[in-house]
């Protein structure tokens, strides 16, 4: 066991060229702070990018940024709050969810793991974001995609082809990711005792209205109490974003309120409250328990998110709140984390993804961590992996199994 | 134009013509195939007209699994496949070839489901991107990227060329505005990328496929975001003395945290083909020209317009106009939607470049073309997507003067280069294709390129699709497969290893 800690991208050509040649495994970690996500590694030897860190370009006003991979994440989003600026994917924090500490992780990992939060319905994630990367292949050899300008179409995009890989194509030394202009403020309008599927209905409204919401997220019963220390407790909630310049904010707050209140009772939470409060639908916060039971983050069409969830309740038990519209559906089991009958239920809605980022190693062993692809799919991806990585050095059986 | 060197054209399949040409007329039955020298007139070049080649055949089928047949027959024979949708591409990427059979999508032209609940609509590739926004614009919907060919150009054709338009520094490109695809691979093989939901369960193949311009797989449905139409818009027409101050006022509305729904520059010998041609009441005696268009809720605009007229005033501008009305919006706009036509009337012809570089760069670009031009003898005409630094220099020429033509292509060569040079890229939205791709290798190094065509041979390793362009040289995917394999020391033995 040995961990290579490399502080030049040098340093990692060196090290993949040499597990390349060796054909031994490396696990490919930056601050480790996703490292229970995903099926357990085999490897032999750690890569560390931790060491390698520092924003290497940062010009605000041609809103851009680069750093290297292991940069923490702390750092560049403090830098960009300075300048009135962000990562407007507003990637979550899965620290406390995991049972670690909040405010760590890098950038590299941002990209590995394809972060993003309740923006991602307006704004994007990660892949959304990323402008250019220097990377090493599997193969012991550097490239690079991409640029530093918004509007690129030279060649194929692998900038984006590593988003969401989790560091099993190759290892990203260095990140160009396009910044914006934070909003100057933020408001929330919530609408207070809708069940699951009237918040769907009343959040698609929004969703299609001039509101240009950026947030829209619905809180059941089961966890509205564990929002901003029980300040909101009892009836549910359906919360909806409004972010922008001080005018546009209060008019569109207003256009909202009279667009729903025929859905139910609506108030607004200022500003202070509003931030904390996304901050906590985008970690997770009602789920961060400190207990390993299985979690699944479910993406699927919007107006489909509470079928899937009443269908799987007939099945098994399991605590849930919404964001994106519906679409992205937080599960917390009581149980068994039931991976079949959860997958059957989502190909029935029309589709889409449910990852188990929560469970003890021996569970992440056992069943597909990630959503299991059609066979011509799967034999893509694997096609794929194999021309990155052709020996399979790279966070082996992370992603896929054997 | 002596047109670019294409890929050696397979013997064996043009001897064999008559046969296929008989076989696809099994697969797509009716009017689907055509093979006439006078009817495949009209497919042998796309938007880059100085480009021209004769298909083997042309074949435009109507259904996925004729799709499907059609590229597994293909596969299973070795013959070249290059697929199209409306042609309009700027950079080649549907020039046919010799060898090869041209499948257009131009029939799949229907819109599946509009779904607007979940702001989503599932059409066909060869539905026009200005057709998506016709089939929800009275419910006040609209589909956001608008590439100035959108009244033509298929959606098929928008991902695979990872479209623009004006609006996208705001609302961002194709790739950000799709939710998925279905896809047919070269074995015939259907596959679906993303859909109605959000992310991908594995890689991010739909971010790969989306600008590959038509060499990793065949396009059979797309499925796009829709926005709510912005309540308002109004626009800033403003003039400057000097580009550098325009520049500079670019820079000062990003940096006060506004990002307009477009900002567009034009230097002065665009400014004056514009107003000589649609008398827009642009300003003659300013060296540079900016639209601005603020849009969204009337109280964000409203309170926006004052703040950029401010930043305009501060950076020197000389003239500043503030829409009143959508009719004087779109008068501020008249002159920059035809800029290339209006300088086609002072030009017999033009050649569009399209680079992309850091937006503070333009004084020294725009100073270092001015030399080029004067090397070369040719003008030079700019209209600058200011937002996100997408610069569309027109290079005026004559082809009818002998090696004007050649000399152009130089020019604007040098001009990305140029490009390359100052951080920026060859490309901003018109694709590599023919056109570009043999200067690739300004920008990117063989690792770089090989890379690239790696991800290639997972999806086509025989290179069938749509092969001689992107790439100034394919490598066979066994020849890339190999390894070099280094062995020796465990790297910094001097380290301390936990």
């Amino acid at each position: 066991m040995t961990t290579f800690t490399p502080q030049t991208s040098a340093d990692v050509l060196e090290t993949v060229r040499w597990a390349a040649g060796e054909e031994t495994p490396l696990e490919v970690v930056g601050q480790g702070s996703k490292q229970g996500i995903g099926r357990p590694v085999q490897a032999e030897h750690t890569l560390d990018l931790s060491g390698l860190s520092g924003i290497t370009l940062y010009e605000p006003e041609e809103l851009v940024l680069s750093a290297k991979a292991g940069t923490p994440l702390a750092e560049i989003q403090t830098l960009l709050a300075k300048n009135d600026q962000e990562l407007a994917f507003e990637p979550m924090d899965y620290g406390p969810l995991l049972g670690g500490d909040f405010g760590r992780g890098t950038i590299g990992g941002a990209l590995a793991a394809n972060l993003s939060g309740p923006r991602r319905i307006k704004a994007g994630a990660a892949r959304d974001h990323i402008l250019g990367i220097d990377a090493v292949s599997g193969r012991g050899e550097a490239f690079k995609s991409g640029g530093r300008v918004v509007k690129n179409v030279t060649g194929y995009d692998l900038s984006k082809g590593l988003a969401g890989s989790w560091g099993t194509l190759a290892v990203v030394t260095d990140l160009t990711f396009k910044v914006l202009p934070a909003a100057e403020t933020e408001k929330t309008l919530a609408v207070t005792g809708l069940d699951d599927a009237q918040a769907a209905a009343a959040m698609a409204e929004a969703m299609g209205s001039s509101g240009e919401v950026s947030g829209a997220a619905h809180l059941p019963e089961g966890v509205v109490g564990k929002f901003l220390n029980s300040a909101i407790t009892g009836s549910p909630k359906t919360v909806l974003r409004i972010e922008g310049f001080g005018p546009s904010v209060d008019y569109r707050l207003d256009l909202l309120a009279r667009l729903l209140n025929p859905y139910g009772a609506t108030e607004t939470i200022e500003e202070q409250d509003s931030r904390t409060l996304w901050r906590e639908i985008r970690d997770c916060k009602p789920f961060a328990d400190g207990t390993p039971a299985p979690i699944w983050r479910v993406s699927v069409t919007p107006s489909e998110g509470h079928k899937v969830v009443d269908a799987f309740r007939r099945a098994a038990g399991a605590n849930v709140y919404y964001d994106w519209q519906g679409g992205l559906v937080w599960m917390r089991m009581e149980a068994d984390p039931e991976a079949e009958i959860l997958r059957k239920i989502i190909a029935h809605f029309g589709g889409g993804h449910a990852t188990l980022v929560r469970a003890p190693l021996s569970v992440r062993a056992a069943i597909p961590v990630f959503q299991p692809q059609q066979p011509a799919l799967a034999a893509l991806s694997a096609r794929l992996k194999e021309q990155f990585d052709p020996k399979n050095i790279l966070n082996p059986g992370r992603m896929a199994g054997p | 134009m002596s047109g670019p060197h294409m890929p050696k054209a397979d013997e064996a399949t043009l001897k064999k013509r008559e046969e296929i040409i008989a076989d696809m007329r099994i697969i797509v039955p009716g009017e689907g195939v055509v093979a006439s020298d006078s009817e495949m007139r009209a497919f042998e070049s796309d938007g880059l007209t100085a480009y021209r080649q004769m298909p083997l055949v042309v074949v435009l089928p109507e259904t996925v699994p004729q799709v499907s047949r059609i590229l597994k027959y293909c596969h299973e024979r070795n013959i070249r496949v290059v697929p199209r949708g409306s042609g309009t591409s700027l950079s080649g990427g549907a020039l046919p070839l010799q060898d090869a059979v041209l499948l257009v999508m131009s029939r799949f032209n229907k819109i599946l489901d509009i779904d607007y609940a979940n702001r989503a609509v599932v059409a066909q590739p060869g539905v026009t991107n200005l057709g998506i926004t016709n089939a929800v614009e009275h419910k006040g919907f609209y589909y956001a990227p608008d590439p100035s060919s959108q009244i033509a150009c298929s959606i098929g054709g928008n991902v695979a060329e990872n479209s623009g338009g004006v609006h996208c520094l705001k609302y961002g490109l194709t790739a950000n505005n799709i939710l998925g695809i279905e896809m047919v691979l070269m074995t015939g093989e259907v596959v679906r990328l993303g859909g109605k939901h959000l992310d991908a369960e594995g890689y991010d193949l739909l971010g790969l496929m989306t600008g590959s311009e038509g060499l990793l797989g065949v396009v059979t449905e797309v499925t796009v975001r829709i926005l709510k139409k912005p309540e308002t818009a109004r626009a800033l027409l403003i003039g400057f003395p000097s580009s550098e101050e325009a520049g500079q006022c670019v820079a000062d509305i990003i940096g006060a945290g506004i990002i307009p729904g477009g900002m567009e520059m034009m230097d002065k010998p665009a400014i004056h083909a514009a107003e000589d041609f649609v008398h827009a009441g642009y300003p003659l005696d300013v060296e540079a020209l900016l639209i601005v268009e603020l849009d969204g809720p009337q109280a964000e605009v409203d309170h926006l317009i004052g703040r950029v007229e401010e930043l305009a005033k501060a950076n020197g501008a000389t003239t500043s106009r503030v829409s009143n009305s959508d009719e004087e919006r779109m008068s501020f706009w008249a002159g920059r939607k035809a800029a290339f036509p209006a300088v086609g009337r002072i030009s017999p012809d033009y050649y569009c470049m399209d680079g992309t570089i850091p937006r503070k760069e333009l004084p020294r670009v725009l100073s270092g073309m001015r030399e080029l031009s004067e090397k070369y003898g040719l003008r030079v005409a700019n209209v600058f997507h200011a937002g996100d630094g997408n610069l569309h220099p027109l290079v005026l020429y004559d082809a009818n003067k002998p090696g004007e033509l050649e000399k152009a292509e130089e020019f604007g060569a040098d001009i990305l280069r140029l490009c390359v040079k100052v951080g920026g890229v060859l490309t901003g939205e018109h694709g590599v294709g023919v056109e570009k791709r043999d200067l690739m290798p300004e920008m990117f190094t063989a690792d770089d390129l090989n890379q690239q065509i790696r991800v290639k041979c997972a999806f086509d390793p025989n290179h069938l699709l749509n092969p001689g362009k992107m790439f100034p040289q394919l490598h066979r995917c066994a020849e890339l497969g190999r390894m070099h394999i280094h062995r020796g020391q465990m790297p910094f033995p001097e380290l301390e290893r936990f």
